[in-house]
């Protein structure tokens, strides 16, 4: 068979007409898809937060939730504060709220124990800045962390104004007094933090500190529902969150 | 001339001697020694068939990592119909591989692969106990 020039050149014409009218065809029902997706992913209908009821704090016991939480995630305890590993834990009234400092604060509250952790940030600097996509934030709202995916490099540590990163410069197991099967341990070279207990809420239970606490001092749920008990605490109390003018917009909420 | 018989003599004499290993254990039907594992006494059927988790149970522990971490899938359903909960931890090590030094080291240390990690993290007790006595 014999093919003339103006043959040729009319079928591979057509052949990259074809082909390029297969690949529109293709983006534009992809682009439909994934607006779909992202309209269904911007009705968001859970976004999770805490409140914390600092009138509460103050009883006997509110050290049990920090021990729970140390219990159930195998936080070890290591003495040096240097190189000490926390998820929950306490910090000076001054530190914690530097902007909200008067000198008659300092008179009343200076030294007060106020319970401190990762803030689960509508905004996170330490997702910004994580090279490895390690950590991100996820749908509902959680600031989550991959251990695998962390190659150790501190960014994320020195990123977060509220200092809730920790880095593990040694094996922290032989720092465990007493090892929870149920959940991994970290090793060397991990930066950890507080995962709302992403484990726990995924079987539809309440975070371990939250449980722990004693006379309610902690509220978690849900933040995108105007019936949830945090959001009605909120809507009826002046609360208040940490380093607000950093622009992180914090998840947990504190009753003064 | 002569010097090709003793060329191709000496080839085969080499050829045999050097297959012999071959054809010997092929005539007496032995096989190469296996590693001897403990199986779980109380579970009787993995998450999947058995060519599949020797061949790629680590790209399955990636998937589950992947769907239970970032998309928050923590139940699979696993081929022989029953589902489970995706987790290193509690499901494989947990509930039926329990003896790693019988069953996770004695293949890795037939098929000589080293340098893994999983279980720093991934652990039981009683590995923890090992570690806290260096």
């Amino acid at each position: 068979m014999k093919i003339t020039r103006k043959d040729f050149l009319r079928l591979s014409g057509l052949s990259l007409l074809a082909l390029a009218g297969g690949k529109a065809v293709r983006a534009v029902t992809d682009l439909a898809g994934a607006s779909a997706t992202a309209v269904a992913g911007s009705a968001k209908t859970v976004r999770w937060g805490m409140v914390i009821d600092l009138g509460k704090w103050r009883g006997q016991g509110t050290d049990k939730c920090i021990k729970a939480c140390d219990a159930a995630h195998n936080i070890p305890q290591i003495p040096d504060p240097a190189r000490e590993v926390k998820w929950i834990w306490e910090q000076p009234f001054e530190t914690v709220f530097p902007s909200e400092q008067t000198d008659y604060t300092r008179q009343t509250y200076a030294g007060r124990p106020i319970p401190v952790m990762c803030n689960h940030c509508a905004d996170p600097a330490c997702v910004r800045v994580c090279p490895t996509g390690a950590t991100w934030k996820r749908e509902d709202g959680i600031v989550m962390m991959d251990w695998h995916r962390c190659i150790g490099c501190k960014y994320c540590v020195v990123a977060c104004p509220y200092g809730a990163r920790s880095f593990n410069f040694s094996d922290p197991v032989p720092y465990i007094a007493q090892v929870t099967p149920e959940f991994p341990t970290r090793s060397k070279g991990v930066v950890e933090k507080c995962n709302f207990c992403a484990e726990r809420l995924a079987q539809g239970k309440q975070p371990v500190c939250v449980e722990a606490c004693p006379d309610k001092s902690m509220i978690f749920g849900n933040l995108a529902d105007p019936n949830s008990e945090i959001r009605q605490v909120l809507g009826s109390r002046f609360s208040i969150r940490r380093k607000p003018e950093l622009g992180t917009q914090p998840n947990i909420f504190y009753i003064v | 001339m002569r010097e090709r018989v003793l060329i191709f003599g000496g080839l085969a004499v080499f050829l045999i001697l050097f297959t012999y290993p071959l054809w010997h254990a092929a005539a007496l039907g032995t096989q190469a020694k296996q590693p001897q594992l403990q199986l779980p006494a109380q579970a009787k059927e993995c998450v999947a068939p058995l060519p599949y988790m020797r061949a790629a149970h680590m790209r399955l522990l990636i998937e589950w990592r992947e769907n239970a971490v970032r998309q928050g899938v923590r139940q699979i359903h696993a081929a022989n119909g029953k589902s489970y909960d995706a987790s290193l931890t509690r499901t494989c090590l947990g509930e039926c591989h329990t003896n790693k030094a019988e069953f996770c080291d004695r293949c890795h240390t037939y098929a000589g692969v080293s340098a893994l990690y999983c279980w720093d993290c991934h652990n039981k007790p009683q590995l923890v106990a090992a570690r806290r006595t260096p």
